[in-house]
């Protein structure tokens, strides 16, 4: 390593914070909603709940926040990740700047759509 | 001999899928795909939230959609792959965080037990919040 790169300033402990955080969010929050949303509501085993209690939910600014923070965090953690897996698996490291660009891009995507779903249109 | 030219030059074959032949490998390559199901669910979750935003009809439309078999199976493999990643991420903890108490490190099994149970409480507030 020369000096040269040791001073070369990159965003990678940035992104690296957020994968790290997202996949703590990832692990801490999806299991129970997927288990509920996913195959327990679905397979009758508990009761839906009914429309306006998750409206009420879904409109306390708490929520409206932690969703958000949790789509965000979880779709870069995501991003990242699929990122190299793709170039890892199929050995596609030469086409880093459009891989990168649509998984990052992709999740810029899914963060506004969740900020526009939970701020605007509940 | 090689010369530094050629060694310079000099690439491994690797087969394109190199991560079936060994069992850690494909371990590694499952846990990295896993992401892959973390994205897809926080799609649907954001479906629900569309659904939910645009009144009790679509509610109930979103619900009649997430209880097709085939979205049970799908959502079903995306529950193994997502907690494959909760359980191996977990178990990242006591390696990537090394807490001391006066001064004597704290062993992995105590954090790994409190990540455990901060798991536990995260989802019977969210299971309570969900349904109550």
């Amino acid at each position: 390593m020369t000096a040269r790169t040791e001073r070369r300033v990159t965003p990678e402990p940035f992104v690296w914070l957020l994968f790290s955080a997202g996949g703590v969010v990832a692990a801490l929050v999806l299991p129970v909603l997927l288990v509920l949303f996913g195959v327990a509501i679905p397979l009758g085993w508990v009761a839906a709940p009914d429309h306006a209690h998750l409206l009420a939910v879904l409109r306390n600014p708490l929520t409206r926040l932690g969703l958000i923070g949790v789509c965000a965090l979880t779709l870069v953690h995501a991003a990242h990740r699929l990122r190299f897996t793709v170039e890892h698996a199929f050995r596609l490291r030469r086409y880093d700047p459009i891989i990168a660009t649509a998984c990052y891009g992709a999740a810029v995507v899914g963060t506004a759509a969740a900020i526009y779903l939970l701020l605007a249109a509940l | 001999m090689i010369s530094p030219l050629e060694a310079r030059y000099y690439r491994r074959r690797m087969p394109l899928l190199w991560w079936v032949r060994r069992r850690t490998h494909a371990l590694f390559m499952a846990r990295e795909v896993s992401s892959l199901f973390v994205a897809l669910f926080v799609v649907e979750l954001l479906l629900l939230v569309r659904a939910v935003a645009r009144g009790a009809t679509a509610y109930e439309a979103f619900l009649d959609a997430m209880a097709r078999p085939a979205v049970i199976v799908v959502n079903l493999v995306a529950l193994a792959f997502v907690l494959l990643h909760a359980v191996t991420f977990a178990n990242l903890t006591p390696r990537a965080m090394i807490v001391r108490v006066r001064g004597r490190r704290v062993p992995s099994r105590a954090i790994l037990a409190s990540v455990y149970l901060g798991w536990l409480v995260v989802t019977a507030f969210l299971a309570w919040l969900v349904l109550a």
